[in-house]
C-alpha cells in the first residue's frame, strides 16, 4: 500500500469513527448545542470533504468510483441526521433519517400492503401488458410501411403529452382499485415500447440481411434469427424507461383517487396529515423499487444480449 | 434493392402526411364507435323510452348527446372545448385558457430555473473531479427513481415556509427539468475530442475560453433533446402539483374538479388542452433548437 493510499484510508476511517463519536455528543431535543459541538462538526465536515476529494482522486477501476459515490451518500445522510437533530428542525420540514427508518419499521405492514397494491398489482401488470402490447403491435405492423409511417409520428408525439392526466377517466371506467392504475400504466408504457421496437427492427445491418436472403431464409426466419435479436438493446432500453414511467404513472394515478392503500395514496394522505416520516418512508420504498427494477433489467439485458457491442464494452 | 423515393411536395405528402391522416381518421372513427358502444347501456336505461319503442337510429343519436357520458363523443368534447375557450372572459376561472396560463406559467418558471441550475451544475461537474465521482452517479441513478413522488413533500415544506401560488409548482417543475438537463449537459460538455481540447490548449486558452468557445457549442446538440424531455416532465410536475392545493386553478385542478363532479366532458376537454399545451411547449423548444443549430451540418 502506497503512503498516499494509506493516508486516504486512515482519513476515511478516522472520519467515520469521529462521526460516530460526535453522534454520541449531539444534543438531545430541547438542549442547546455547545460551541465545542459546532466546532467539532465543522472540523468533521472539512475532513469529510477532504476524504471524498482524496477518494475521488484515486484513478483506478470502477469500484473506486462506486465507493466514492457511496462515501458521499453516507456523509450526506450523516450530516442530515446530525444537523436536523442539532438545529431542531421541525419534523414537517425535514425528518431525520433515523426517524424515517423508525417509521418504516413501525409501519412495515402498512408499507408492505402499499407495495403489493401499487407495485405488484398496478405497476407489474400494467408494465407487462403495455410493453407486450407495444411490442406486438410493432411486430404486427412491421410489414405494413403505410401503417408505420402513420403511427410512428403520432406515437413519438405522445411522449410530449401528460398522459398521466387520463387517471381521472381511468378511475371512472375501471373503479378505484388497481385496475384503473394499471390502465394508466398500460397507456404510458405502450408508446415507448412501440417506437423503440420499430426502431430496433430496423437496426439489423444490410449485410446480415442479405446473408439471410442468400440462405433463402424467409420473413419469419429472418425475423427470429436476425432482426429480433438485433432489436434487443432497443427493447431493453424501452423496458427500462417503462419501468420508471410505470412507477410514476401508478403513483400519480393514485393521487387522483384510490382505495385505502398504495404508495401514492400513502404519500398524498400522510402528507396532508403532516406525518412526514411515513411519507419519506413510502418514497424510500418507491425509490428502492425503481433502482432494483432497473438493476434487474440491466442484468437480464447482459444475459440476453451478451453478444452486443454495447454490453461487451461495459 | 433500393427503392426510388419520389420527390416533390405532392409525393412527400402522400408518403408522409397521408398515412398520418388516415390513422387519425381511423382513431376518430374508433372514438365514435367506442362512444356508441360504451354509452349504449346508460342511454337505453335513462334516455330512451322504457317500453322499447325506439329504433337503432334513436340509440345512435342518444349515445352522441348524453349529459354525462361514459365516453363523450368527439364533437361533444369539441363543443365544450370551444365554449370553454370562447364563451367566458379570459380572467374567469371558467375559461380553459385561464387554467392553461396558470399551468404554463409555473411550468415555464420551473423550466427556466431547472435548466439554469442544470447548466451551472454540469459545468461544475465537468471541472471538478470530486463532484464528478461523488455526485454524478447519484444524479444518473435518480433517473430510475420516480422523483415525481416527492412533489407532495415539496408542497408541504414550501407551504409551511409560507410560499404559495406559483412558487411550489415551479419548484416541482424545476427539479423535474433539472435531472435530464444535468445528465445530458455533462455528456455534451465532455463530447469535444482530445484533439480539439489540445488545440485550444496550444492557443493558451483559459478554462473559461475553452468552455465558452468549445465545450458549450459542442454540448448544444445534447442539450436540446434533454430540454424537450425536461419541459414535458415539468408540465406533468406542474399539473400534479395543482392536485392537492384545494383545486383552484390550473389544468390539474380542472381535471380534479371535473372528476369530483362527474363532469366527463370537462375532463376530456381539459385533457385535450393539456395535450395541446404539451405539444406547443415542445414545439417551441424544437423551434429554438432548429434556429440555434441551423448552421450545423446534419451528422
Amino acid at each position: 500500500m502506497k503512503p498516499a493510499t494509506r493516508l486516504t484510508v486512515m482519513l476515511i476511517v478516522g472520519c467515520l469513527i469521529g462521526g460516530l463519536a460526535l453522534m454520541q455528543f449531539s444534543p438531545t431535543a430541547g438542549e442547546e448545542a455547545s460551541p465545542v459541538f459546532w466546532l467539532a462538526t465543522l472540523v468533521l465536515a472539512l475532513l469529510a470533504v477532504q476524504s471524498i476529494r482524496r477518494m475521488a482522486a484515486v484513478d483506478s477501476g470502477r469500484v473506486y468510483g462506486t465507493l466514492t459515490a457511496a462515501l458521499f451518500g453516507v456523509w450526506v445522510i450523516f450530516f442530515w441526521q446530525l444537523l436536523v437533530v442539532a438545529l431542531d428542525v421541525p419534523r414537517v420540514l425535514l425528518p431525520p433519517p433515523s426517524l424515517i427508518l423508525q417509521s418504516m419499521s413501525t409501519h412495515g405492514p402498512t408499507l408492505w400492503g402499499d407495495f403489493v397494491q401499487t407495485v405488484l398489482k398496478a405497476v407489474l401488470i400494467g408494465w407487462t401488458l403495455g410493453s407486450v402490447m407495444g411490442f406486438s403491435v410493432a411486430v404486427a405492423i412491421d410489414r405494413l410501411p403505410f401503417l408505420q409511417r402513420g403511427l410512428l409520428p403520432l406515437a413519438s408525439l405522445t411522449s410530449t403529452i401528460p398522459l398521466v392526466a387520463v387517471a381521472p377517466i381511468a378511475v371512472m371506467w375501471f373503479g378505484f382499485e388497481w385496475q384503473s392504475k394499471a390502465a394508466v400504466v398500460v397507456l404510458m408504457t405502450f408508446f415507448p415500447m412501440l417506437v423503440s421496437t420499430l426502431a430496433g427492427l430496423k437496426a439489423a445491418g444490410r449485410l446480415e440481411r442479405e446473408l439471410m436472403h442468400s440462405y433463402a431464409a424467409g420473413y419469419g426466419r429472418t425475423l427470429l434469427a436476425l432482426r429480433l435479436p438485433a432489436a434487443l438493446p432497443f427493447i431493453f432500453g424501452a423496458l427500462k424507461v417503462n419501468a420508471t414511467l410505470a412507477l410514476i404513472g401508478a403513483i400519480v394515478a393514485e393521487f387522483f383517487g384510490s382505495p385505502t392503500s398504495g404508495l401514492g395514496f400513502r404519500i398524498s394522505t400522510e402528507a396532508s396529515r403532516m406525518n412526514m416520516p411515513l411519507v419519506w418512508g413510502a418514497i424510500v420504498v418507491a425509490a428502492v423499487t425503481g433502482s432494483l427494477a432497473y438493476a434487474v433489467l440491466v442484468q437480464l439485458e447482459r444475459r440476453a444480449a451478451f453478444w452486443h457491442p454495447s454490453v461487451r464494452e461495459s | 434493392m433500393t427503392k426510388v423515393v419520389a420527390r416533390g411536395p405532392i409525393a412527400r405528402w402522400t408518403r408522409q402526411g397521408l398515412p398520418v391522416l388516415v390513422i387519425m381518421l381511423a382513431a376518430l372513427l374508433a372514438w365514435y364507435l367506442g362512444a356508441w358502444l360504451l354509452n349504449a347501456p346508460a342511454a337505453i336505461e335513462r334516455v330512451l323510452p322504457q317500453d322499447g319503442a325506439w329504433r337503432w337510429q334513436d340509440l345512435l343519436v342518444a349515445t352522441m348527446e348524453m349529459q354525462r357520458p361514459v365516453l363523450p363523443a368527439p364533437h361533444q368534447v369539441w363543443q365544450d372545448f370551444w365554449s370553454a375557450v370562447l364563451d367566458w372572459p379570459l380572467d374567469s376561472p371558467r375559461n380553459l385558457l385561464f387554467h392553461v396560463a396558470v399551468t404554463a406559467e409555473s411550468t415555464l418558471w420551473g423550466f427556466v430555473m431547472g435548466t439554469l441550475l442544470g447548466l451551472v451544475l454540469s459545468v461544475c461537474i465537468v471541472h471538478s473531479r470530486t463532484l464528478d465521482r461523488a455526485l454524478l452517479p447519484w444524479i444518473v441513478a435518480s433517473q430510475t427513481v420516480p422523483v415525481l413522488a416527492i412533489a407532495p413533500i415539496v408542497l408541504v415544506i414550501l407551504g409551511s415556509l409560507g410560499f404559495a401560488g406559483v412558487a411550489p409548482k415551479a419548484v416541482i417543475a424545476m427539479y423535474l427539468c433539472f435531472f435530464p438537463v444535468t445528465v445530458a449537459m455533462v455528456q455534451g460538455l465532455r463530447s469535444p475530442q482530445r484533439i480539439e481540447t489540445e488545440m485550444l490548449h496550444t492557443y493558451a486558452a483559459t478554462r473559461w475560453q475553452s468552455l465558452w468557445l468549445l465545450r458549450l457549442p459542442a454540448a448544444l446538440p445534447f442539450l436540446f433533446p434533454a430540454l424537450r424531455v425536461g419541459i414535458a416532465a415539468g408540465l406533468v410536475g406542474a399539473m400534479v402539483a395543482e392536485l392537492p392545493t384545494g383545486a383552484q386553478a390550473g389544468l390539474g385542478a380542472r381535471l380534479l374538479t371535473g372528476s369530483y363532479y362527474g363532469n366527463t366532458v370537462q375532463i376530456w376537454s381539459a385533457l385535450v388542452m393539456s395535450a395541446l399545451l404539451g405539444l406547443t411547449l415542445t414545439t417551441v423548444v424544437a423551434g429554438v433548437e432548429r434556429l440555434v443549430l441551423r448552421h450545423r451540418s446534419q451528422a
